[in-house]
């Protein structure tokens, strides 16, 4: 922190690489909104004309088993060093991270590196010993909600459906939400420090949105690995969310953006959840308040097919936010898959069962 | 005592800086006292009320004002002093290309600023109306403005937040302020005068209440003034639909988050450096210490005298003072800057 403690966040920006990079992507992601991934790797070469690498070799960070006490440290700074190793085989000098777990255990693993050079020596010999490896850490390691941030108003440029109401003409309104590990745990890591973060805001007013500023902004979803884990504890992560969902309902927000894989799940399953046990939905007409990606959001800005960007995986219905922007979709096409095919579809989606 | 009058020149107008230009020009000294702002008097001319004893800082400044006519002083203001060199026995002070000066020696008195509050984003200074800083409560009762929200409401509820700038790693400060602790007690006992229906409520780490009147004013406070106490520092500030303030904070005595609705909160602000320090140092004048205020020459038995010989320091550019400590400090560099001379005889 000493080099940053006399910084006005607010100002800040964080160092974010222009080009060419290695997309280190997220277990749960891909299963939670497997067509947000897709959807970034697209919007980077088709719209931003990047070049990006998507390496079948890399595994997970198991962020997972380190927060649920399963994987030790050192364990976890060989896995880091292993995929820091595959890129400089490829030559590749900046990561992009997909999961913001795994950005905070690169975050820390880098921070620890830094203040203890001993621990990476060490990691660098278990990581020879165990594959015959080697590897140098990269110059550049953001999230992949700073690239859309760096390139928001190129995206801008581009700009099909503006986060606009068609039918009143006023901006949409539309709450943050940032993962804890993005900026949290060290404030210099992420875009505008942690107090404020600009990076999700400053998307949603560059595409023509209206950001909310409410007195749980800053909350945790709840999602901490070692409250959801075990199961009888999950009333805890939920009345986090519900603490959120309360705080955020009177300013009727059109939707949730966020940028961890957890906070979003849990904030659009949550509300599932919550109208189950309550009978009360935070949003407007029995649906809850629509939780979107980044990605997801930059997909519609782009005019992107909803149902491409896998909008049809989420717990509160997209539709409504969908009919704000004046996104054109068909409804007959939300379960169909690859070639058209059809998916299969849940008994209802939505909070309440009406 | 001396064949010709030295002549000293004293940067800062400020009270330490007034206090010793009177103090050496009575002893016979030629000063020219530099100020960088229209008048002299420094914070206190923004003030409302010193504690312990709730009087009017206008009579401090104004004493020292009328001290400030005696014919050996010349203040020149508006001016701040961007270079000091050594020239043979002189100094040369010079003002970008638009003043130089020689003197035989230099009293630094450049004082402090006030912690920029919107640093700590957490607290919403500068982002939600009903946010203000400790000076900004002075400011509004010197011009015996109501106390009311930004809505012109009467506030019900208000927080008082300590240490905000000091002793926080986090901002870069871990030194204690000092002044803040009294300030805030003084602060909400004025606010109780003023608003009696209002619930006033101080968030503290520990009181430093080190004067030997405080801890009897934290008395009063809490016993007359039924102002509260919390031992806890705020996490952070957030504005509801309504502009009123949802707090979080710690109690550490209970052990427990606590969450609260207010009307207001004062930031107590903390001190921070004279900017104007960097002029001084750029050249390697004087050092400055790990906290970025003028470094003494030995902090036990030469707390006025800098690292350069011939530059004396007084007042609060040598860490956190009170208004009467500040004072006698600025007498104590008086008296080190004429034993110099006399010695030099």
């Amino acid at each position: 922190m000493k080099k940053t403690a006399k910084i006005k966040w607010a100002d800040f920006n964080k160092e974010i690489a222009d080009d060419n990079y290695y997309y280190l992507r997220s277990c749960i992601r891909q299963n939670f909104f497997p067509g947000s991934e897709k959807a970034f790797l697209d919007i980077l070469r088709h719209n931003l004309h990047k070049t990006i690498f998507d390496d079948a070799s890399h595994t997970t960070c198991a962020g997972i088993g380190y927060h649920a006490d399963i994987v030790t440290f050192e364990t976890l700074q060989t896995i880091a060093a292993r995929h820091f190793s595959l890129m400089n085989e490829r030559g590749i000098p900046s990561a992009v991270v997909s999961c913001i777990t795994s950005f905070g255990i690169y975050s820390e693993i880098l921070a620890t590196w830094e203040e203890f050079p001993e621990e990476k020596e060490k990691i660098r010999a278990y990581l020879k010993k165990a594959t015959g490896r080697e590897f140098e850490v990269p110059e550049n390691v953001v999230h992949s909600c700073d690239i859309i941030y760096k390139f928001r108003n190129e995206i801008a440029a581009q700009m099909k459906s503006p986060l606009i109401n068609q039918k009143t003409g006023k901006p949409l309104k539309i709450v943050d939400h940032i993962g804890c590990h993005y900026s949290k745990m060290f404030p210099e890591r992420g875009v505008g420090g942690a107090e404020f973060p600009k990076v999700l805001t400053g998307m949603i007013t560059a595409w023509g949105g209206e950001t909310v500023d409410y007195p749980e902004r800053r909350h945790c979803c709840g999602f901490g690995f070692r409250q959801y884990l075990v199961k009888s504890n999950r009333s805890y992560p939920m009345s986090n969310s519900k603490k959120k969902f309360e705080s955020m309902a009177p300013y009727k927000p059109d939707a949730i953006l966020a940028n961890c894989p957890g906070c979003t799940m849990f904030f659009d399953r949550w509300q599932y959840t919550l109208g189950q046990i309550e009978g009360k939905t935070y949003g407007e007409d029995g649906n809850g308040i629509p939780v979107l990606t980044y990605e997801e959001l930059a997909g519609l800005v782009l005019g992107y097919d909803p149902w491409k960007l896998g909008m049809q995986l989420h717990q509160v219905d997209v539709e409504p936010f969908l009919d704000k922007m004046g996104v054109q979709y068909n409804p007959d096409d939300k379960y169909k898959g690859l070639n058209g095919k059809y998916i299969n579809q849940p008994d209802f989606s939505g909070c309440l069962k009406v | 005592m001396m064949n010709k009058p030295r002549h000293i020149a004293v940067i800062g107008g400020g009270i330490a800086g007034m206090e010793t230009a009177s103090r050496l020009a009575q002893a016979g000294y030629k000063i020219t006292l530099i100020e960088k702002e229209r008048i002299t008097g420094g914070h206190l001319t923004q003030w409302s009320h010193l504690f312990p004893d709730s009087s009017d800082p206008a009579i401090v400044v104004s004493r020292l004002s009328s001290a400030l006519s005696h014919q050996n002083i010349k203040v020149i203001t508006s001016t701040e002093i961007t270079d000091i060199s050594k020239n043979g026995q002189y100094f040369n002070l010079k003002s970008g290309s638009e003043m130089s000066l020689n003197a035989d020696a230099i009293v630094v008195t450049s004082g402090f600023h006030l912690f920029d509050a919107s640093r700590k984003e957490e607290y919403g200074y500068g982002l939600f109306d009903n946010v203000l800083t400790s000076a900004d409560l002075e400011l509004m009762m010197k011009n015996e403005k109501p106390i009311r929200t930004a809505s012109g409401k009467k506030p019900r509820r208000i927080a008082i937040i300590h240490c905000v700038g000091s002793r926080d790693a986090k901002a870069g400060n871990t030194y204690c302020s000092k002044v803040c602790c009294i300030t805030g007690i003084k602060q909400a006992i004025e606010l109780n005068k003023r608003l009696p229906e209002c619930e006033i409520f101080c968030f503290y780490m520990d009181l430093r209440l080190y004067g030997s009147s405080f801890d009897g004013l934290y008395l009063t406070a809490q016993q007359k003034h039924k102002v509260q106490f919390i031992r806890g520092r705020l996490s952070e500030a957030a504005e509801k639909p309504d502009k009123s303030l949802q707090i979080k904070a710690e109690d550490t005595l209970s052990g427990r988050p606590l969450r609260m609705d207010v009307d207001m909160i004062i930031l107590l602000v903390g001190m921070e450096p004279g900017i104007s320090h960097n002029n001084f140092s750029r050249n390697g004048s004087v050092q400055l210490d790990e906290n970025g205020f003028l470094k003494c020459k030995d902090v036990h038995a030469a707390r006025n005298l800098t690292t350069q010989t011939g530059i004396f320091m007084a007042g609060t550019c040598i860490c956190p003072m009170s208004v009467s400590e500040t004072l006698e400090n600025a007498r104590s560099a008086a008296l080190e800057v004429i034993n110099y001379f006399e010695r030099k005889m």
